[in-house]
């Protein structure tokens, strides 16, 4: 249509669609809410609830970095495997007995794995763009060092915190709580209150929907393409180091499989919180709320002896198809 | 152009008829009771500006649209058309505005995409690329059957395209602007096509923006304004600037501003010796203060390419002096910060976020202005989309529609804003009135002349030569990839440039 004349009603269409879309995954959560209420008594009770919100902590925050790979229109297939290979090199850190207080310890392992998250997201950032690789392919090719860095570091095994006050001073990061709010559940909503604030107030959140929406256009509007692809790679890297923050004193361990299937997990998370995964379209809480969604159903599961809870998996693959579905329908009627 | 059609147009015979066509699209009627018949063997133009309801009509002529009201007529009977492909089965083919061919194959592979000839379980190349060669030979060109699409020209391409739809048999064949993005050569070219597929009996409705060519080509004329039928005429007695009064309603006669081409030695900006590798050799031109310059040549002589050269949106070698201190640019954020933008020809492949809304396309190249410490100012931004509403005069009905559901007029006003915002000195734009109907051209004329005025200095590089030679003070004309010349003053004229474009001396072409 080339009239102004004519697009009244596509608008009042599509606005009510782009709502719909953004919406979606909130109702899906509510009604998953509702089904397990059914499902099992113990199901809505606080107690369960925060206790699966803690454990879709590092899927969801990954999650919300890879919200800004995918909204540039990119991809991180490296992201279970880094977590892996931060979380390793963090603990032999940790091992090292380098620093006498473990407060101190824990803190410089902090920012070790924020530096090194930084360097991973950054090095993903570069092969892409300086070497004009697809991000499928060049993910796919530092999932596989990661990975194998990790098996080389464990020499196969397990690596564990061995020191007994460093695990006394970081168990609480996970197992503790702030007026009842478990840390890791607090950590997603900051991280994400962030994130929304980059991506929808700044600048530079403008651009990575631009450069997802149309490299074109955003490469014709001066817009430094391949600094923001990297940025958001960088910053997906800051997000996994996050996750390993929160990830390392549950188990206070690693192997050679830790992560495995997270990558997946983390996209499916995005998809189906709204996320166009052609790019340009980002929602940072549909992605919390989908993060949420892929652990409540593995907690419904577990309570419920309906399906076995071998099948997690397959529910899984088969929630992103019908998400895609979903999203798909409500375009169409535009 | 040399084109005439002999037969007067009361020996042919009705094909197909509209009776008190109307469509609504929620609660807006953007066709108001349009009653037309066409006619086998006519060439039969519909002209009208942007939003006129050209795109609707022809959609519900060729089945992609159903009408809300009226009824459709063939062979003087009754006819509801199911889709596309029940027209297609009745005769009738559109070729679409844009091109939709892939680029991957080769054109035999995309003149029977869909329909291949078969022997047994395989496909069979040979007979679908004799029967492609002929298909194209046909249309008199000549293009390798087995050549991969995306090595052809634009035009190239057009007419494997047409190929594709002629292929079916074929009672009426609408063509939607097919010309918008050809040069005069191949618009004359493709006019031969038209004409000779209405020769051969079947009907042609044929929508263009180009007048002149409307003249030459039509047998009779539909104008189209505000969803309503005007006028159904013989071509004959219409004259292109009666053509424009009756689509816009008004006098047209005035369609370029006069501006006094300025003189002297006050060079904003000197190119030379530019290189831009596979498009552009050796390119030397330069710029005054408050010019308006034209770049003239055929599509794929360059133009676009320097352009994008000269501000970093290609790699390029050569001297760049910009108030006579030498500078090159990495990138177009480069350029743009000391004073230069380009404006893209294509406006919706690398102008504009169709998906997006026009506040986010208005501030996309000049975000920086409306960032307040670390924040964006939405309040300044939503002030800059009225105030560009206003000073640019973008018609919408509402401030939160998409770019991409704008006209294509208004789509080019909104990237002129955009490029504004960020103040510039000199100004490129590319094709700066493709597809866009006579009343906004006006006022993009009227646009470019003030810019001028005020001191900035603009190159723009079109297809169209009334247009070029009606904004320019000067034009330099591109043969490929080089600059064949600089014409000026009387000089200025379509034979002198076409000559340069062309390459072909002023004897043989005339």
């Amino acid at each position: 249509m080339t009239d102004t004349t004519t697009t009244t009603p596509q608008r009042r269409n599509l606005w009510r669609d782009v709502d719909l879309r953004a919406v979606a995954p909130f109702i899906a959560l509510a009604l998953l809410l509702v089904l397990g209420s059914f499902a099992h008594d113990n199901f809505l009770t606080a107690n369960n609830l925060l206790n699966v919100m803690t454990r879709s902590a590092y899927i969801a925050i990954i999650a919300i970095g890879a919200t800004f790979v995918i909204t540039a229109g990119g991809l991180d297939l490296s992201v279970g495997a880094m977590t892996a290979f931060i979380a390793s090199l963090a603990i032999m850190f940790m091992n090292s007995d380098g620093i006498a207080n473990p407060l101190t310890m824990v803190l410089a392992a902090t920012a070790l794995m924020l530096a090194i998250g930084m360097a991973c997201g950054l090095t993903n950032g570069l092969v892409i763009t300086l070497g004009k690789i697809e991000p499928f392919i060049a993910t796919l090719g530092m999932m596989g060092i990661y990975r194998g860095l990790t098996t080389w570091l464990s020499q196969g095994g397990a690596i564990t915190l061995r020191n007994p006050d460093v695990q006394a001073i970081y168990r609480p990061v996970y197992f503790g709580n702030l007026f009842g709010i478990p840390y890791p559940v607090l950590a997603i909503f900051v991280t994400a209150a962030i994130a929304a604030f980059i991506l929808y107030r700044t600048s530079f959140g403008r651009h990575v929907i631009a450069v997802g929406s149309n490299e074109d256009v955003a490469r014709y509007s001066g817009i430094s393409v391949a600094r923001v692809r990297t940025m958001t790679y960088l910053i997906q890297g800051l997000c996994v180091a996050g996750a390993c923050l929160i990830y390392i004193p549950r188990l206070s361990s690693t192997t050679a499989t830790t992560g495995t299937m997270w990558e997946l997990n983390a996209i499916t998370a995005v998809v189906v919180g709204g996320t166009a995964l052609r790019g340009g379209v980002g929602r940072v809480w549909g992605t919390v709320a989908g993060a949420f969604i892929l652990e409540i159903i593995g907690n419904i599961m577990l309570l419920t002896t309906y399906v076995s809870e071998y099948l997690l998996g397959a529910i899984q693959g088969a929630i992103v198809i019908v998400a895609m579905l979903v999203q798909r329908s409500l375009t169409r009627k535009s | 152009m040399t084109m005439s059609v002999v037969s007067p147009s009361q020996d042919h015979k009705g094909f197909m008829a509209g009776h008190g066509l109307a469509k609504t699209f929620g609660g807006v009627e953007v066709l108001k009771d349009i009653s037309l018949d066409i006619r086998s063997g006519e060439v039969h133009a519909i002209i009208g500006e942007n939003g006129a309801g050209k795109s609707t009509l022809l959609k519900i002529l060729a089945g992609h649209l159903a009408p809300t009201r009226g009824s459709l007529t063939i062979d003087g009977e009754t006819v509801a058309l199911s889709g596309p492909v029940d027209a297609e089965h009745r005769g009738i083919v559109l070729v679409h505005q844009e091109i939709l061919l892939a680029p991957d194959l080769t054109v035999a592979q995309n003149i029977y995409l869909g329909r291949e000839i078969k022997k047994g379980l395989s496909v069979d190349d040979k007979a679908m690329n004799a029967g492609a060669a002929k298909a194209v030979r046909n249309l008199g060109a000549n293009i390798d059957p087995k050549t991969v699409v995306g090595r052809l020209s634009i035009a190239q391409r057009q007419l494997v395209q047409i190929a594709r739809a002629l292929l079916v048999p074929h009672r009426l064949v609408i063509f939607d602007e097919p010309t918008a993005s050809l040069t005069p050569i191949e618009t004359d070219a493709l006019l031969k096509v038209i004409s000779d597929i209405s020769k051969s009996g079947a009907a042609v409705l044929y929508i263009s923006h180009r007048l002149p060519e409307v003249k030459t080509l039509a047998d009779r004329v539909t104008v189209l304004r505000d969803g309503k039928l005007v006028t159904t005429r013989e071509a004959a007695g219409l004259e292109p600037l009666d053509m424009a009064q009756l689509m816009v309603g008004r006098d047209v006669s005035k369609l370029y501003p006069d501006h006094v081409a300025p003189e002297g030695e006050d060079y904003v900006l000197e190119v030379e010796n530019m290189d831009v590798p596979g498009y552009a050799r050796n390119a030397s031109f330069k710029l005054r203060r408050g010019e308006i310059l034209g770049f003239a040549g055929l599509v794929g002589a360059g133009r676009t390419e320097l352009m994008e050269g000269i501000v970093g949106l290609r790699p390029a070698k050569g001297k760049i002096r910009l108030n006579r201190r030498p500078v090159s640019f990495a990138n177009a954020g480069q350029s743009m910060k000391a004073g230069i933008v380009y404006l893209s020809e294509d406006r919706k492949g690398k102008g504009l976020l169709l998906q997006e809304a026009l506040g986010v396309n208005l501030t996309l190249a000049g975000l920086k202005k409306f960032v307040r410490g670390i924040m964006l100012d939405r309040k300044a931004e939503r002030a800059a989309l009225d105030q560009a509403i206003a000073e640019f005069d973008i018609r919408t009905r509402n401030k939160d529609l998409l770019a991409g559901q704008l006209s294509g007029g208004n789509q080019q006003k909104l990237l002129i804003a955009k490029m504004m915002l960020l103040k510039p000195n000199i100004v490129i734009i590319d094709e700066p009135t493709r597809g866009i109907d006579i009343g906004t051209k006006e006022q993009i004329y009227m646009f470019i002349a003030d810019l001028a005025r005020q001191g900035k200095s603009v190159i723009v590089v079109s297809s169209e030569m009334p247009e070029l030679i009606g904004v320019s003070d000067r034009i330099i004309v591109m043969r490929e990839g080089v600059i064949a010349d600089e014409v000026s003053g009387k000089h200025m004229n379509e034979r002198e440039i076409v000559v340069l474009a062309t390459g072909v001396k002023p004897s043989e072409a005339a």
